[in-house]
C-alpha cells in the first residue's frame, strides 16, 4: 500500500481551466492518474478536452464529487481565492485536499485551519509540488500524480519521501530512481508556515504502512516541525530514516521576525535541526547530492533492505 | 515587508493604542517645524531606519547613538543634525549601515516600568499568539532563555479572537493594576486588532511602559507585514520604503525574482527555495562562500533568467556562477535557453558552471553544449558544486 493515494483514486482538479491548472492536469493524465473531474465556478457542463481524454468540468467540488466519486481534489486557483478552494473541499467532505498554490495569506490559512478542525478532509500545503505515489508502467507511469512533480523520475517502490521544499524532493527522488530504489509515495508537504499535514503526520502514515521500508525527511530552517518528527521517531519508529536540513548559511533574521525565534524554542536553525537529527538516530546527509546514499547506510546499518 | 517606527506609530494610533506625541522631519529646515508640534521639554531624537540596535548604533562619522534623549527641544534641535543624512551602523545592519532619511522627534515619557509585548505566528498551533513580559527593554531571546518564568504567551483562538479573560489574566501576570491595567486591557485588544486587520507578520513593542500616572504607551515599534498579503492593503503598500531595501534585491523583486545578497563570491542561479538554500549551503560545505540567494521560481522565462544573470553580475564580489536547476515544472531546455542568451547579452567573462536535471533535460544540455560557450557542465550538485570552488580558487 501506498500512503495518502493509490493509482485508482480519483482526482479532481480545481482550476483546470487556468494555465497552471491545466497544463498539470495534462502531465497528470499522460502519467495515468485518474483526474475524473474538472471545477471551475460559471463552466459547468463544459468539458476539459485533452487527447483522447474528455474530462467533465463542474461549478462546485459537491457537484463534482458526487457526479464522480472522486475523493481528492487539488487546487491550483490563485492565492486571493485558495483558502475558499479548501474550504469548498472540506464541505463537499472530500479525503484530501492538495494545495499548490503559492502566496496564500497566512491569516487566510490561519482560518482555514481553524475551520478545518474536527472535519474529515486532510490537507496538503499549500505552497507544495503535491504527492505522488509512482505506478508500474515504463518511467513509473500508471501511478497517481497530484501537483507538480515530475512523474517519470520516479520509481515504483518502498521508500516513503516528505519534503518541505519541491526540488528537493525531486532531487531525493531522482537520486533513489538512480541507484534503482524505488519509492511508495512521495509527499511535498509545502514551504509556508501554516500547512495542512505536517512532517510528522506523513512519519506516521510511513511507519504504519508495511510496504514503505525506509523514509526520507527533508526539512529546512524556520519551526520546529522536524524536530518535532525526529523525536517521534527516535520514540517510535524502527525504519531507518535518513535527513536533510537546507539553509545552513542561511543569514539569520532574512525569512523570519526576531520574536519568531522565541515561540519556536531554539531548535530553527539548520545546525540545531541536524544536532537532534543525530541525536533522535536519523542519518544525516552532509550535503543534498548525499540523501539517497544516507538512507543506504540507515538502512545497512538496521539491516533492512530497501529494493 | 517592513516599515519604519514613526509609521508603525501612526498605524497604532488609528488603532486606537497609545504612544508618546511625535512628529518627524526629512530636512534641517523642517526640524523647528517638527518641534513645534511637540510640548516644550524632553524629548526623544530617534533616527529612522529598518534595523535593531539603533540606539547603540555608530554613525559613520564617528557620532554614537541613533537614539537620544535631550532635556531641551533646543537640544533636540541641534541633536537631530548630526544624525539625519549620516549613516548608522547597528548590529543588524552589518558594516555598510544605513543611511538615515527621516527623523522622529518625541516626548521623551516618564517611564515607572518596562514591559516586551508581542504578537506573532505561533507556527506549531497555527495561531496568533501574544508574548509578553514583566522584563522590558531587554533582548527578548535573552529572556526566554535566562528567565523564561518572566515571558508568558497567549494563544489567540482565530475563530472567536482575543478574550477578555485572556487579557485580564495576562494583565495580572504582568503585575499591572488599577488604572495601569485597564489602560494595558485597551492597548493589547487594540494592538491585537490591528495586527489581525493589517495582515501584520509580527508587531513587536520593545519596551511597553507605564508612567508615574498610570498610561501604558507603546515607546517603541517595530512592525512587519506578510507579504502574501499585500495585495488587499494598497495602504500598507504605500508605506514602503525603498531606500532601505538592497537596489539588487529591488530590481529581483521587479522580475518576480527571490534574490537575497550574501558576502561571498560564487554566485548561484537555482530554481525553487529548499533547493537554493541548499545550493548555498554545499558550496560552504566543499569550501567555497555563497554571494547570493536567487530563486528563479517555479516558471521562469528566458526574461526572468537573463535579468538573475544581471543582477548576479551587478555584485562586484562574484568571482564565478553556479546554476543549478532542477526541472520539475520548469523546462530545462527554457533555462538552457536563457543562459545562453544571458551570457551572449551581458558578455559574461566568469566561471560558470550549470547543473541541469529534470524536465527536458537531454534538449537544454543539447541547447548549452552547441552554444560554443566556455561553460561547464556539472553532473550532480556535489560535482557542480566542488567545480565552481575549484575554478574561484
Amino acid at each position: 500500500m501506498a500512503i495518502l493515494i493509490t493509482p485508482e483514486t480519483k482526482i479532481i482538479v480545481q482550476g483546470i481551466t487556468g494555465d497552471f491548472g491545466g497544463r498539470h492536469a495534462k502531465l497528470s493524465l499522460d502519467y495515468g492518474t485518474q483526474v475524473v473531474a474538472g471545477v471551475t465556478p460559471g463552466k459547468g457542463g463544459q468539458f476539459f478536452e485533452y487527447g483522447a481524454h474528455k474530462v467533465p468540468i463542474y461549478n462546485s467540488v459537491a457537484d463534482a464529487a458526487k457526479a464522480t466519486g472522486a475523493t481528492v481534489s487539488v487546487i491550483f486557483v490563485p492565492p486571493p481565492f485558495a483558502a475558499d478552494a479548501i474550504l469548498e473541499c472540506v464541505d463537499a467532505g472530500l479525503d484530501l485536499a492538495v494545495a499548490i498554490t503559492e502566496g496564500i495569506p497566512i491569516k487566510d490559512m490561519i482560518r482555514v485551519k481553524r475551520a478545518m478542525t474536527g472535519a474529515k478532509t486532510r490537507l496538503v500545503g499549500p505552497n507544495c509540488p503535491g504527492i505522488v505515489t509512482p505506478g508500474t508502467g515504463k518511467d513509473s507511469f500508471g501511478g497517481c500524480r497530484i501537483g507538480i512533480a515530475p512523474g517519470y523520475i520516479h520509481k515504483k517502490g518502498h521508500v516513503g519521501v516528505v519534503s518541505r521544499s519541491g526540488t528537493l524532493t525531486y532531487e531525493a527522488v531522482f537520486q533513489l530512481t538512480s541507484k534503482n530504489i524505488g519509492q511508495t509515495t512521495c509527499v511535498g508537504i509545502g514551504g509556508d508556515p501554516v500547512n495542512g499535514t505536517n512532517h510528522l503526520d506523513v512519519i506516521k502514515l510511513f511507519n504504519a504502512d508495511p510496504e514503505t521500508h525506509g523514509i526520507i525527511l527533508i526539512g529546512e530552517i524556520g519551526g520546529n516541525a522536524e524536530v518535532e518528527a525526529a523525536r517521534w521517531i527516535k520514540a517510535n519508529c524502527k525504519k531507518p530514516v535518513a535527513g536533510f536540513i537546507a539553509g545552513a548559511t542561511a543569514p539569520a533574521g532574512r525569512r523570519m521576525g526576531h520574536a519568531g525565534a522565541i515561540v519556536g524554542g531554539a531548535e530553527d536553525t539548520a545546525a540545531a535541526k541536524i544536532a537532534v537529527f543525530k541525536e533522535c538516530g536519523i542519518e544525516v546527509a552532509a550535503t543534498p547530492s548525499d540523501m539517497a546514499d544516507a538512507l543506504l547506510r540507515a538502512a545497512k546499518a538496521k539491516g533492512v533492505t530497501l529494493t | 515587508m517592513n516599515i519604519h517606527e514613526y509609521q508603525a506609530k501612526a498605524l497604532f494610533e488609528k488603532f486606537g493604542v497609545a504612544v508618546p506625541k511625535g512628529t518627524t522631519a526629512t530636512n534641517p529646515e523642517a526640524f523647528v517645524t517638527a518641534l513645534a508640534a511637540l510640548p516644550e521639554g524632553p524629548t526623544m531624537v530617534k533616527s529612522q531606519i529598518h534595523a535593531g540596535g539603533r540606539g547603540k548604533g555608530t554613525f559613520t562619522n564617528g557620532f554614537k547613538g541613533g537614539v537620544k534623549f535631550c532635556k531641551t527641544k533646543a537640544d533636540a534641535l541641534a541633536m537631530a543634525g548630526n544624525m539625519l543624512g549620516q549613516t548608522l551602523v547597528t548590529a543588524q545592519t552589518g558594516p555598510v549601515g544605513r543611511k538615515v532619511q527621516t527623523i522622529y522627534f518625541t516626548v521623551a515619557s516618564d517611564i515607572k516600568k518596562e514591559y516586551y509585548l508581542a504578537i506573532l505566528l505561533d507556527r506549531a498551533t497555527s495561531r496568533p499568539v501574544i508574548v509578553a513580559s514583566t522584563e522590558g527593554g531587554m533582548d527578548i531571546e535573552t529572556v526566554a532563555h535566562d528567565t523564561p518564568e518572566k515571558l508568558f504567551k497567549v494563544l489567540i483562538d482565530p475563530a472567536y479572537g482575543i478574550a477578555d479573560f485572556q487579557i485580564r489574566d495576562l494583565i495580572t501576570k504582568l503585575g499591572l493594576a488599577g488604572a495601569e491595567a485597564k489602560n494595558a486591557a485597551k492597548l493589547i485588544r487594540n494592538l491585537y486588532t490591528m495586527f489581525w486587520e493589517t495582515d501584520a507578520a509580527m508587531v513587536e513593542v520593545n519596551p511597553l511602559i507605564t508612567t508615574p500616572t498610570g498610561e501604558v504607551l507603546a515607546l517603541d515599534a517595530k512592525v512587519s507585514f506578510d507579504s502574501n498579503a499585500l495585495y488587499r492593503h494598497p495602504e500598507i503598500v504605500a508605506l514602503r520604503d525603498l531606500n532601505e531595501e538592497d537596489p539588487k534585491e529591488i530590481e529581483a523583486s521587479k522580475y518576480s525574482l527571490s534574490y537575497i545578497a550574501l558576502d561571498g563570491n560564487i554566485a548561484c542561479l537555482v530554481n525553487g527555495a529548499g533547493l537554493a538554500m541548499s545550493t548555498m549551503d554545499i558550496i560552504q560545505h566543499f569550501g567555497g562562500t555563497p554571494a547570493n540567494f536567487l530563486d528563479v521560481g517555479g516558471g521562469a522565462s528566458k526574461d526572468q533568467v537573463i535579468a538573475a544573470f544581471k543582477i548576479i553580475l551587478g555584485d562586484p564580489n562574484v568571482k564565478g556562477i553556479l546554476v543549478n536547476i532542477f526541472g520539475g515544472i520548469m523546462d530545462c531546455n527554457v533555462i538552457a535557453t536563457g543562459i545562453v542568451e544571458a551570457v551572449k547579452e551581458v558578455g559574461l567573462k566568469l566561471p560558470l558552471v550549470v547543473r541541469l536535471e529534470g524536465n527536458n533535460v537531454v534538449a537544454g544540455k543539447a541547447t548549452l553544449a552547441a552554444s560554443g560557450l566556455a561553460l561547464v557542465a556539472g553532473d550532480t550538485m556535489a560535482d557542480a558544486a566542488q567545480k565552481i570552488v575549484k575554478l574561484v580558487a
